[in-house]
């Protein structure tokens, strides 16, 4: 049901991060067209990545992002190391997911 | 022995009340205007009313025609200083506002994503830098939408 994968590549001292979430993302206006009933609501509400203790992006999500959500930022590091990332859906499911930046 | 077993049990209880406050902080700062459901509330939520610039120096890259509104992809590149978050916003979507990207001290004004779309709109990228709001905006031609699915 759901799943991330998550890659940092550092170029400089800019480390670009891509995120990969397996997610339905309903908004909870779409309807069934089989059943004809609305489907529940059930998107990411947040997303959040750390790097070496501190935030480096923390972002607020509505249903609009598209289903199965792709990611891309990028920060300025001159460390190396790791970056984790953690998402939060409607319904309180988390996820955390750590990648070791290339 | 039951007495102190007592206050063992309310000391923990308060202890827990203290450590879930700072996350009770943090959920509510949720940014403002994803209740908004046309394009100036969730514009002034998001801002807090304040003024918003139209600037040169915010590119929005989407394609001119999308064949499914399901998946737009959109990639946003902000050449301005200091910058403190961007925010998506979709004008003719039902929930305007997509998504507030808060970034960090050492943040790049670059984010790429793929959002929905009901319909041909205007897609707006709001950017905070050095504390005042600046934004573009590019028109995507929907053929399919893909809100109401």
């Amino acid at each position: 049901m759901s799943g991330m994968r998550v890659q940092a590549k550092k170029e400089g001292d800019v480390i670009e991060v891509k995120i990969l979430v397996s997610h339905p993302m309903e908004t909870g206006t779409r309807k069934d067209q089989k059943t004809n009933e609305v489907v529940p609501a059930h998107f990411i509400q947040e997303l959040t990545c750390e790097h070496a203790g501190k935030v480096v992006l923390s972002s607020d999500w509505s249903g609009g992002i598209s289903k199965n959500p792709y990611l891309s930022f990028k920060f300025k590091s001159n460390e190396g190391g790791s970056v984790k990332v953690t998402w939060k859906d409607n319904k309180g499911e988390t996820e955390t997911q750590e990648a070791v930046i290339k | 022995m039951s007495m102190k077993r007592r206050t063992f049990l309310k000391g923990a209880l308060v202890g827990s009340v203290a450590v879930a406050m700072p996350r009770a902080f943090a959920e509510a700062a949720r940014t403002a205007g994803f209740d908004a459901k046309d394009y100036e509330n969730a514009l002034k939520s998001v801002s807090g009313g304040a003024e918003v610039t139209d600037s040169p120096a915010i590119a929005i890259k989407v394609p001119e025609i999308a064949e499914n509104g399901a998946v737009v992809p959109i990639q946003i590149n902000a050449e301005l200083p200091k910058i403190e978050s961007i925010a998506i916003l979709v004008e003719k979507n039902p929930v305007p506002l997509i998504a507030n990207f808060k970034l960090g001290d050492n943040g790049v004004g670059y984010i790429s994503t793929r959002i929905k779309m009901g319909g041909t709109s205007n897609v707006v990228a709001l950017v905070k830098s050095d504390g005042k709001f600046f934004s573009a905006k590019k028109e995507v031609k929907v053929t399919v939408g893909g809100c109401g699915g």
